[in-house]
């Protein structure tokens, strides 16, 4: 039976040591990719980000896995960075919209980390599962075509990560065997996960704002009852 | 990881063999079964298109969405602490193991850690919603593969950890019970001690079902070899949990990267099984049920004194970042990669869903198998529908 | 033969058809509620039903009566004769195999001289029966389960007749009151203290006859035609209201007709070797049934505990079975058996 049973070993990594280890991923990377990796953010001891050009993306997938032993795919998903036009449906008590009032203004972008350009960006997670390392990928999705590299090719498991991020999104994976509804009835229209696609149960029925602040355990619970209900700020 | 025992070869072997199949000239004419979406071996409304020649199936096609509830689009117009009531849901049977990747990914980003106190009742609360899962699991692949008496068994079982995740929670099914910061309350009195009594009764149900299904001759003869994944194209899928141990991956996010949760401080053991087949991989969840309910012992004795609940704001707004979080759930590997833009509401929430990852080697795994085999091989994938169609 | 001479043929023949389904329903329900209800219930650590009657015991009426009121549904594209006459074959074999199980030395309904391979040749007929109701009910699953039964019964047909060849080797004849008879007179190896039950001396044949059977039953672990969490219920899934009800009556009063077969080749039927009671027709004719009853109550515990137990094999694995396995110890078994017979 003692072979079945994995090593016993606590791999208490100090959180440090783990830094140099994704400085070194974050150089190999930028070796290979050279120009296409346009952007990367690297927080000490939690997590590396990295951006690549979109045409880059599926060249990423096949040096992560074939060339550093990132072998364990995760998942394949999107971004949509437009600010909703509906505007933010959680700052009032009733819809702005159905009350008459202006539409707002639309907002600046605001990418998240390792940056971005466009509206759309995919961005995949892939492990190696031998030296526990992790890192998060993330390519600008050209605006006109709409189109990035499938990963199917690489990891067969993008397969059905990429349908999704298709369906909901629209984004096109080109060489994917099958971009067809995954989750969504086929005629179905629009892409539900794009931010200007609207939320009819948000809608019809303005949110409740965040009424029902529970009281905290141990905290004193008199001092600022009155303000709970409200949400407006 | 290197080596492929045999029985892994035979999974590469059944999956050519169908290839070869379906490029021949078929002189009869294939059935097309529709298994679900109403089936009994679908653990909710999956639904499989089997293409068969005679019973064996040379294409499987599933197909999802009957339960899609759109959880990622609902969770960007809910304040954060309303998330963990919907992502629930997402994984009915263990739902308190749902709430912890996402809170604590939020904790990451608020730069909030938990008390030591909170940290251990989470763990705690996490490994028995693990075994609240599985031991239904155990049950149920008997019920996949025609004995019917073992289900009873497991809930049976089960309903005595549902109690006391009530007693401690107040909810069976779906706690809600995770905060940022801590967690809702504290642990009621006497508590633990019953606690100690239920993880005894656990492993007696263990023991029962090692020697009523996983003992029995027919079940080795119907898992054995059947469903066969090499570790490779296991990883390729995304495989988690004890899918992946099962085909002797030897990783798991509880020890390797415990992220806030105190696996390092109890003496546990990872299982992995070199077959990969259907019935290594419900020894690899037999297992994990004992090493849990030895994970609760351990921390119920080194459960500190203290606070539950960290200082955290009355609103709580989540500071801009990106944060990816993944615990090792009990279905296999579930993350969430929150993105805030400093609101009430999450700016988008990607939830990696473990059964999503599992199901979808079925194509692959289905090829060439008989129609008996699709349902071992499902029940043995082990998913939940919410867990994949989120 | 006393009361029964007395009678004109017609009354005869009226008491023995009341007689055919009191006997097949009355066990049926018996067993239904004795080890469907209760026995599994308990092994399952649930109570069953507990409130039609005293500890559930009307249930079955209950059920009965709801299954009666519930709409007969048949399916758009379904060859309706075939699909609705399909229980009533099944039906009809257990009934006809019924007749041939004697239960006294006076009570039963043929006295044939070739009564055990009429009674084998009766329960096949139930082959069709499952046939029809796949083919009728235009779905997949039923049509898959009907070819399953069809495979199965076919192959398990053969050690279930090739074990009793056994019996019938030993006893001699292949009437089933002279088995009877020839188990309450016989001796083993010269020693006569309890007749000669061929479960003792043909055990092996006992041991196929009743994995045959099971698999005869459809019973898990050889449930394939049915298998509810593959084939949903096999040949049965477009059933609904009374002729679902015929099926599982049939199921059950089937598992008890076999067994009344299995007790009077292998357990010595009616008789029983009950101390200090002197031989007479009319005791036996009033404590029989009691015996018979008590015997096919205890086989088919033995049928529904494993049932109720092991999971189920695949179709090919239960054809290797048959093939590879019962088949030819069937053989081995008749072999020594005539050796026996001839030289000892």
């Amino acid at each position: 039976m003692s072979q079945l049973s994995s090593t016993d070993t606590p791999t208490e990594e100090a959180e440090i040591a783990t830094d140099t280890v994704r400085e070194a991923m974050l150089e190999q990377l930028s070796a290979e990719l050279g120009d296409a990796l346009v952007g990367s953010h690297l927080e000490p001891g939690i997590d590396l980000t990295i951006r690549v050009t979109a045409d880059a993306w599926a060249q990423t997938a096949e040096f992560l896995k074939n060339g550093m032993g990132f072998a364990y795919f995760s998942f394949v998903s999107a971004i949509d960075w437009l600010p909703s036009p509906f505007g933010r449906d959680m700052d009032s008590q009733v819809d702005l919209a159905l009350e008459g009032a202006d539409p707002k203004e639309a907002e600046e972008m605001i990418w998240g980390l390792a940056g971005g350009e466009t509206r759309f960006q995919v961005f995949a997670r892939v492990n190696d599962i031998v030296g526990h390392r992790a890192l998060t990928i993330k390519a600008d999705v050209p605006a006109d075509t709409l189109t990035v590299p499938s990963w199917v090719g690489t990891y067969a498991g993008a397969n059905w990560h990429e349908r999704e991020a298709w369906e909901m999104f629209g984004i096109n994976f080109e060489g994917h065997p099958g971009l067809r509804h995954i989750y969504l009835p086929g005629e179905f229209e629009g892409n539900p996960m794009r931010k200007d696609f609207p939320l009819l149960a948000r809608r019809v029925k303005p949110w409740p704002g965040i009424v029902d602040v529970e009281a905290m355990p141990g905290s004193d619970d008199e001092e600022d009852e009155t303000d709970a209900g409200g949400s407006n700020d | 990881m290197t080596d492929i025992s045999d029985r892994q070869q035979l999974g590469y072997i059944a999956s050519q063999a169908a290839d070869a199949r379906l490029n021949l000239e078929l002189e009869t004419e294939g059935m097309t079964l529709n298994i679900g979406p109403q089936h009994p071996a679908t653990h909710g409304t999956l639904r499989i298109i089997a293409k068969l020649d005679g019973e064996q199936v040379i294409a499987a096609d599933p197909v999802m969405g009957y339960m899609h509830r759109g959880y990622e689009k609902l969770t960007e117009v809910r304040t954060y602490p309303q998330v963990t009531s919907l992502i629930n849901r997402i994984d009915w049977l263990g739902s308190f193991a749902n709430e912890v990747p996402f809170i604590l990914a939020a904790e990451q980003l608020m730069e909030v850690e938990a008390p030591p106190r909170a940290q251990w009742i989470r763990t705690i609360l996490f490994e028995m919603s693990r075994i609240a899962n599985v031991v239904l699991f155990l049950g149920d692949m008997a019920v996949q593969v025609g004995a019917v008496t073992p289900v009873f068994f497991a809930f049976r079982d089960r309903e005595h950890i549902l109690n006391q995740i009530e007693s401690a929670t107040g909810g069976r099914f779906h706690p809600n019970f995770d905060r940022i910061g801590g967690l809702k309350d504290d642990l009621p009195a006497g508590w633990v001690a019953e606690t100690k009594q239920v993880m005894k009764k656990m492993r007696g149900f263990c023991d029962e079902i090692e020697t009523l299904v996983m003992g029995n001759e027919i079940f080795q003869k119907r898992t054995r070899g059947i469903g066969v994944i090499p570790p490779d194209v296991g990883l390729q899928y995304g495989l988690s949990g004890a899918n992946i141990r099962g085909s002797g991956v030897d990783w798991d996010v509880r020890r390797d990267n415990p992220n806030g949760l105190v696996y390092d401080q109890v003496d546990w053991k990872v299982w992995t099984h070199p077959d990969g087949d259907s019935f290594s991989r419900f020894w690899v969840r037999l297992q994990e049920v004992r090493e849990a309910t030895k994970i609760v012992d351990q921390l119920l004795d080194t459960i500190p004194a203290g606070p539950i609940m960290a200082k955290v704001p009355r609103i709580i707004k989540v500071t801009a970042g990106e944060a990816y979080v993944e615990t090792e759930n009990p279905l296999g590997v579930m993350g969430y990669y929150v993105i805030s833009k400093g609101d009430l509401v999450p700016y988008r929430v990607k939830i990696r869903s473990a059964s999503f990852n599992n199901m979808s080697i079925t194509p692959w795994l289905l090829k060439g198998v008989y129609v008996p085999d699709i349902v071992t091989i499902l029940g043995s994938l082990y998913f939940i529908l919410g867990d994949i169609d989120r | 033969m006393s009361l029964l001479a007395e009678l004109s043929y017609w009354q005869q023949t009226s008491l023995r058809v009341v007689g055919g389904l009191a006997g097949v329903l009355l066990v049926a329900g018996t067993l239904v509620y004795l080890h469907l209800f209760k026995m599994v219930s308990f092994m399952q650590s649930r109570l069953g039903p507990m409130e039609a009657g005293p500890f559930g015991s009307l249930q079955l009426l209950a059920e009965v009566g709801k299954h009666l009121q519930k709409e007969d549904i048949f399916p758009r594209k379904a060859d309706k004769f075939v699909f609705a006459a399909a229980p009533f074959v099944i039906l009809a074999s257990t009934f006809l195999l019924v007749v041939v199980v004697p239960a006294g030395p006076d009570a039963w309904f043929i006295n044939n001289d070739v009564g055990i391979y009429l009674g084998m040749a009766v329960s096949s007929v139930s082959v069709i029966g499952i046939l029809m109701a796949g083919w009728g009910s235009a779905n997949k699953y039923s049509l898959l389960g009907g070819l399953r039964a069809t495979g199965q019964l076919i192959a398990y047909e053969l050690p279930l007749i090739l074990a009793v060849v056994g019996v019938v080797i030993q006893a001699g004849t292949m009437n089933m009151q002279g088995i009877v008879i020839a188990q309450a007179e016989g001796e083993i190896f010269g020693w006569g203290g309890i007749g000669n039950p061929y479960i003792l001396t043909q055990g092996v044949a006992f041991m196929i006859f009743m994995i045959a059977m099971q698999a005869e039953l459809t019973q898990a672990p050889f449930d394939m035609p049915i298998a509810e969490s593959e084939l949903v219920s096999g040949y049965m899934t477009e059933y609904s209201g009374m002729r679902f009800l015929l099926f599982f009556i049939g199921e059950f009063a089937t598992a008890g007709v076999f067994a009344s077969v299995a007790s009077v080749l292998f357990l010595g039927g009616w008789w029983a070797p009950i101390p200090g009671l002197e031989w007479d027709d009319n005791t036996w004719n009033l404590l029989g049934p009691i015996v018979l009853i008590t015997k096919i109550v205890i086989l088919t515990f033995i049928v529904f505990w494993v049932r109720f137990t092991f999971p189920r094999f695949r179709e090919d694995q239960l054809q290797r079975l048959a093939w590879k396995f019962l088949i030819p110890i069937a053989l081995a078994n008749i072999v020594v058996t005539a050796i026996f017979k001839v030289w000892i």
